[in-house]
């Protein structure tokens, strides 16, 4: 049973990244791939809701940020509700869409950071983590294509 | 990073990210050393020189910042995984890793100005939201019919219906209402790809994939409710689906979009569907007298190891011998049949030409090396071009290809501009009946009816050189273009037994673009160009010396300059391109906001570009002819054409009535 999330964890690109996400969830022991990519798109979603409140609190700690901030509220709000929602579709039936979807969760992730000047994002942290997370779920992904 | 290093000599085959205009003062500099006047004087100009070759470098670095930073196309590929995902979508999270390391980015917004802009004036698309592949187009009571994957809900993927919209020209479009829905069981996840037949009778059947309720793919059949009604606004779905579910040893995800069928000589309706067994691309073969009900062959109509899923497959005849679209029933002697699939691991549409055996419904290529799917293999398109699909226009005798051009930019723009997706102007197919190596495609005629003025210019142009061409309005225009190089430059490469073969090496997407400059080439326009040249998108000859020292061809557009945003997928796209013994180069280009047609050798290579200039619109968006050769002289005869927009109207009886007046 935890031999497909073993097997499944060594055709990503960070096996131990990917364990552990997986094996956090108690479904991933009985879950065939689509399963476990889904599992973890919820862990995309969290982390990306998770960044908004950070987002959000740094408003308030960081107003001299706003505009990188505000264009980061958009990009992670299209994580969420756009790219999310579309992974979780196209994983069931064409998964060539949830594969675009989750890369550009990345795109999102990537370009929200740029936006701040050097060593000031408040968040770097968590785009790293977004970004090692979508390579992980991309390359599930693409085992059912 | 300036430094008085870059007025030395500079050896022959350079590169020089940073002056990414293009522009070259003076090659003869190049070819001598420094002199050596009074050395007061030297050191002023020098000092001058050094400031305003700085500040040059300043201005233009802004623009060049995609340059700056090299990317390995595959990122850094280290296992077996990593090397599958090497080679897909081009959007990907590698790239930008790599740029939003780049402290010089400068932080980019998306305004409502930009974003409208890149709507098309001229390409088929939908008022809003997702469209994909072309589904079952046909022409029918003076009707062209176009149907595609649509979702009224959204700007991304997803809720699939089929759209609907009827033209007299394949040009001037009115949408009509969704032909399908998602209604049924065996639908209800989605009313996926399919192909229309004629039947004897002139009735039309349509077959398409369902998504079922459990999301496994199935065939069903529909057909009009009212053929007495030139609009075919309704729909009828067959009692009986599915027609055909996935048969044994074929996974319930691996079974879609079924083609049009044609009649074998024993007089049954033969269709193929794609799908996969392990990693092997295959196509099944039915055949059937009513559509109803179906036999399934136990031959493969082909397969290909390594290719994996083969979607959107078509089949269909090109006569050897004549410049004409054959229906798809068509065989004989002077036939070939194209088998052509649409690869899901690369998003990429492959084809190939061989021969058909009609008694066990099984297809050869011609040359196997280059098999449908094989990465080497020929492609309708080298840019974004995906889920192609053609049709026989029994109107005027021709093959009609349509290809979904995707967008290559973020998923928060598309929502944010509030649509996804253009279709490619349909394309007349023909094989090329002077190599009869490989397919021809050109614009259909009736493109040009929007050709309003026009300028036609013949100039000689030199070694690097960059001339403004001045039509006006930039972003909607044809652009048809002869180009020679001048007998003495080939003549000087070719002579030169030292100067280094590089045909082999050369590649579009690998060989750094526009700026690297050869002996021949690369020479062409740049469009969506901005007059300071930050942003602009060359499409371009690049002329290369072969091993053999015979002259290879290749004919690129790179869009890796053509925006300073940071989160629009960049490449440089193209291929090789044959040229005849006594051909000049042409190339035909279509502008039309961000798309990019670009025409090579009367279609022989094709190269479609999705680009979002944010500096280079509206009134900024400029034409450029240029030629960055070192040596070479080239000479440039060529028509620019305004584009009228094609005013694709929403679903009404009057704009139905004024198109019916056309």
């Amino acid at each position: 049973m935890g031999d497909i999330v073993d097997k499944t964890c060594k055709q990503t690109p960070d096996y131990s990244l990917c364990l552990s996400l997986l094996r956090s969830d108690p479904r991933s022991s009985s879950a065939d791939t689509v399963g476990l990519g889904l599992i973890l798109v919820d862990k995309i979603k969290a982390l990306g809701t998770e960044t908004l409140g950070q987002i959000n609190m740094a408003y308030k700690t960081k107003p001299m940020l706003k505009k990188p901030l505000d264009e980061c509220n958009l990009r992670y709000k299209t994580i969420v509700d756009v790219d999310v929602h579309t992974a979780i579709i196209a994983i069931r039936g064409n998964p060539k869409f949830a594969e675009g979807a989750i890369v550009d969760a990345g795109v999102e992730a990537s370009v929200c950071e740029g936006g701040f000047p050097k060593g000031q994002s408040p968040i770097t942290g968590l785009t790293q983590k977004m970004n090692k997370i979508c390579d992980v779920t991309r390359a599930i992904v693409r085992m059912l294509l | 990073m300036a430094s008085s290093d870059a007025l030395l000599p500079i050896s022959a085959r350079e590169e020089d990210p940073l002056l990414s205009d293009g522009s070259r003062s003076d090659p003869n500099a190049e070819t001598h050393g420094r002199r050596r006047p009074v050395k007061g004087l030297l050191a002023v100009t020098f000092g001058l020189f050094f400031i305003a070759f700085y500040v040059a470098l300043i201005a233009t670095h802004d623009g060049s910042r995609s340059n700056d930073v090299k990317f390995e196309s595959d990122g850094t590929a280290t296992t077996a995984s990593r090397a599958r995902l090497a080679g897909v979508s081009e959007k990907s999270n590698d790239q930008l890793w790599k740029l939003s390391g780049d402290r010089n980015t400068v932080a980019f917004s998306w305004n409502n100005s930009m974003l409208s802009w890149q709507r098309t004036g001229f390409h088929f698309q939908p008022g809003q939201n997702w469209m994909n592949d072309p589904n079952g187009p046909l022409f029918y009571k003076g009707w062209y019919h176009f149907f595609y994957q649509y979702n009224p809900n959204a700007a991304v993927w997803g809720d699939i219906v089929w759209g609907h919209a009827v033209s007299k020209d394949l040009i001037h479009w009115v949408h009509l209402p969704l032909a399908m829905v998602a209604d049924q069981w065996y639908d209800a996840n989605g009313v996926w790809t399919g192909s229309a037949t004629f039947l004897e009778d002139g009735s039309i059947v349509m077959l398409y994939t369902g998504s079922t309720d459990k999301s496994v793919q199935v065939q069903n059949l529909a057909y009009p409710e009212d053929l007495n009604d030139p609009l075919l606004l309704k729909w009828v779905k067959f009692s009986g689906n599915p027609v055909l579910v996935p048969p044994p040893g074929i996974l319930p995800k691996d079974f879609r979009d079924p083609t049009t069928a044609w009649k074998t000589s024993a007089g049954k309706w033969r269709i193929t569907i794609g799908s996969k067994i392990n990693r092997t691309g295959i196509s099944l073969v039915y055949d059937t007298t009513d559509f109803k009900t179906y036999e399934k062959l136990d031959t493969l109509l082909h397969k290909v190891p390594n290719t994996g899923m083969w979607e959107c497959v078509d089949f269909y005849p090109v006569s050897k011998t004549l410049v004409k679209g054959l229906d798809t029933s068509v065989n004989g002697p002077d036939v070939k049949h194209i088998v052509k699939a649409s690869m899901d691991d690369t998003r990429i549409d492959h084809y190939a030409i061989g021969t058909y055996f009609d008694s066990n419904g099984t297809w050869i290529p011609d040359d196997p090396t280059i098999d449908v799917g094989i990465s080497t293999s020929l492609r309708y398109d080298y840019g974004k071009f995906y889920a192609s699909k053609t049709f026989y226009d029994q109107n005027k005798g021709r093959r009609i290809l349509w290809g979904w051009i995707g967008e290559s930019d973020s998923e928060s723009a598309d929502v944010q501009k509030g649509w996804s997706s253009l279709q490619g102007i349909p394309r007349t197919v023909v094989l090329d009946t002077k190599t009869g190596k490989n397919l021809v495609q050109w614009p259909v005629d009736e493109v040009k009816s929007l050709r309003l003025s026009s300028k036609k210019f013949d100039m000689e142009v030199g070694p690097g050189s960059f001339v403004n061409i001045d039509v006006g309005s930039a972003a909607q225009l044809d652009i048809e273009a002869e180009f020679e190089i001048k007998k003495e430059s080939l003549d000087k490469i070719l002579g030169d037994a030292s100067a280094a073969a590089e045909a082999e090496e050369f590649s579009c997407q690998k060989s750094g673009g526009s700026t690297v400059r050869g002996a021949l080439g690369p020479f062409g326009f740049s469009v969506l160009a901005h007059e300071s040249l930050s942003e602009q998108t060359p499409v371009y000859f690049y002329v290369a010396k072969g091993k053999d020292s015979k002259l290879k061809t290749f004919f690129c557009t790179d869009s890796s300059r053509s925006s300073f945003a940071n989160d629009v997928v960049k490449p440089v796209y193209g291929s090789s391109v044959p040229v005849l013994e006594g051909e000049k180069l042409t190339m035909r280009i279509l502008v039309d906001h961000s798309i990019v047609e670009a025409f090579g050798q009367g279609g022989r290579t094709c190269t479609t570009s999705r680009v979002y200039p944010t500096k280079a619109i509206y009134g900024a968006a400029k034409l450029f002819l240029f030629n960055n050769a070192i040596d070479a002289t080239i000479t440039a005869s060529f028509n620019v054409w305004q584009m009228n927009s094609a005013f694709i109207h929403p679903y009404s009886e009057e704009a139905v009535r004024a198109l019916s007046r056309t």
